[in-house]
């Protein structure tokens, strides 16, 4: 890290595994404070927690009682179960709350953390998507539009705050200690595969974002990011070394089975998310590679190793 | 073979180049004995270095470019690897998806090609698109109109075109009609009607053993703008297919029969 030693950082979203993370390798150098409206498990002492939701009007008090140097923002809820107004309202109507009282405080950063997922899977993508390619990823999968969204508003808050540095990042699927659709995939001891297809896929390791979060810190860093970890491998490779065994189907009866999976609350797969195990979505990362100076440390086997690894918390 | 794969024998595309190990025996043994390719000039292809194949296109399945990599494969002394691009409806047909995948074939976008050319790639072409795959048998060997975005990719990488032509192929599968209501159904470019095929089920899509010909001409270089408007890149577009109408006529007028 450069010399910006003592910076206030809040960090949104602190309960998450993720948020941990990010929270426990940032404050060796920099005081953290985070809020989140979920109870936060063991966390470094020195690190301060506020229970509250960023909706509500408590929040701008934080930004007035404080004056932060950065915030990064994690409180993006992604549950396939809850209702979509719920998630609408967090996810859009939290962020924009967050950064308007940043606007108003002067806040010089914000760091967001979106997903790749926004470009979505299509059989024509390009093979490597860069931070330009449309964001389709709603045209068949509704739960994701929020996102969208957020990362557009963020897009557009890019240009209307010339004097505040946002940062977008969208991070290939994060696998291992984290709570996600896609490590909860890897974790299934009889993942379901769509029979005929076998999708190249981009997976990065937690600290890896974390790395990105910090390097993203920087002043004069800004702009949207691509990120992905080691080079990309088929779907059935990762489940190979996973030592999975694969339930292949083909994609009408893995739709009817999600479908009624679904409804019977046996799973939480929504049923437009086996475009995912069906085509690529992979993201070309040079620009974070080259003007962040990211580098991914864990390679897939080390990424692989975290996923079966002590349960989460 | 420069593939670029990684550590783990995959390159972005998902080429595996071990994969051809059970494939290379199949398509050798097709362009050997069942199709009993004739291929003249497969040197003229720079051993190394970016290049853009271009060739035409017939015969409702893409046998000329599964007999083009081959050729480039088995029939030359530094083999090179010929990465296809495909139609974008591939990638969403069970199995061959993948397959083609591993065998380094990769979807048409523009993008894709571009990484490719700029790894120092050989990539091939059919300008003709699915026009030139669907002909029906009265418009056998009728070059359909090109595309101009391979000249302009060209243009920008500074990289040499190698026209081909392919003879035979129009008749392996002489296609009587070409049912658009089918192929809508299907979600597919086209689907021909053939004397065999559907009524005779699968085996009434394999191909005939007809004699397929393969005449790789010299190199060709361009200069220029990419960004020229339409009819500038479009007069060059008309060298290249102007050399390959002139390979086909010989080609046609060389042959003796069509299964000899």
């Amino acid at each position: 890290m450069s010399g910006e030693s003592s910076s206030k950082i809040l960090v949104t979203g602190i309960a998450g595994h993720f948020g941990r993370a990010v929270a426990r390798r940032l404050h060796r150098h920099h005081t953290i404070l985070g809020i989140d409206r979920r109870e936060v498990p063991g966390l470094p002492k020195d690190i301060e927690v506020l229970n509250l939701d960023i909706r509500r009007r408590g929040i701008e008090d934080v930004f007035r009682l404080n004056s932060f140097d950065a915030v990064v923002h994690l409180n993006i809820m992604h549950d396939p179960r809850a209702r979509q107004e719920t998630h609408h309202s967090f996810n859009i109507a939290g962020t924009q709350k967050i950064f308007e009282l940043c606007a108003r405080h002067e806040v010089p950063k914000i760091i967001v953390l979106s997903s790749a997922d926004v470009y979505g899977p299509h059989p024509s993508n390009n093979q490597l998507l860069t931070e330009d390619a449309p964001l389709m990823g709603g045209q068949n999968f509704g739960a994701i539009r929020d996102l969208i969204a957020l990362d557009m508003y963020c897009n557009t808050f890019f240009w209307r705050h010339p004097e505040i540095e946002t940062v977008i990042l969208r991070p290939v699927h994060i696998v291992g200690r984290v709570d996600n659709a896609p490590s909860r995939y890897l974790r299934l001891e009889r993942p379901i595969t769509i029979l005929g297809f076998d999708p190249m896929v981009q997976i990065v390791h937690v600290e890896d974002v974390v790395t990105a979060i910090e390097e993203s810190l920087h002043p004069g860093v800004r702009g949207v990011y691509n990120l992905s970890g080691p080079t990309p491998v088929p779907l059935s490779e990762l489940l190979r070394r996973l030592d999975r065994r694969p339930l292949r189907v083909p994609e009408p009866v893995a739709r009817a089975m999600l479908k009624a999976g679904w409804s019977l609350k046996v799973t939480d797969w929504p049923v437009p998310e086996v475009d995912h195990i069906k085509y690529a979505c992979m993201v070309d990362d040079s620009r974070a590679r080259r003007d962040l100076g990211f580098q991914h440390r864990y390679g897939i086997d080390a990424i692989l190793e975290e996923v079966d690894a002590k349960p989460l918390l | 073979m420069e593939a670029e794969q990684t550590e783990l024998g995959f390159d972005p595309f998902g080429f595996q180049p071990e994969f051809l190990k059970y494939v290379l025996p199949v398509t050798a043994w097709l362009y050997r004995h069942y199709f009993r390719v004739e291929a003249r000039g497969l040197e003229r292809v720079p051993d190394q270095g970016s290049v853009l194949l271009v060739s035409n296109h017939s015969g409702q399945i893409p046998i000329d470019g599964l007999m083009i990599g081959t050729g480039l494969l088995v029939d030359r002394e530094v083999p090179r690897m010929a990465r296809s691009m495909v139609e974008r409806w591939v990638p969403t047909i069970p199995f061959v998806s993948y397959v083609l995948a591993r065998c380094g074939q990769v979807v048409g976008t523009r993008e894709n090609c571009r990484l490719l050319l700029n790894r120092g790639a050989s990539v091939l072409v059919f300008p003709e698109g699915v026009a030139g795959i669907g002909k029906t048998y009265d418009r056998a060997y009728e070059l359909q109109p090109f595309g101009l975005g391979f000249m302009r990719l060209a243009l920008e990488t500074d990289t040499p075109i190698v026209p081909i032509s392919v003879v035979g192929t129009e008749e392996q599968m002489p296609a009587i009609a070409n049912s658009e209501k089918l192929a809508k159904l299907l979600g597919s470019p086209g689907f021909p009607i053939t004397p065999t095929w559907p009524f005779l089920g699968p085996l009434g899509a394999i191909p005939l053993p007809v004699k397929i010909h393969i005449d790789v001409g010299e190199p060709m270089h361009f200069e220029g703008s990419p960004d020229d408007e339409d009819r500038i890149v479009d007069r060059k577009v008309e060298r290249v297919r102007g050399r390959i109408r002139e390979m086909i006529h010989e080609g046609l007028r060389r042959r003796r029969g069509v299964f000899f």
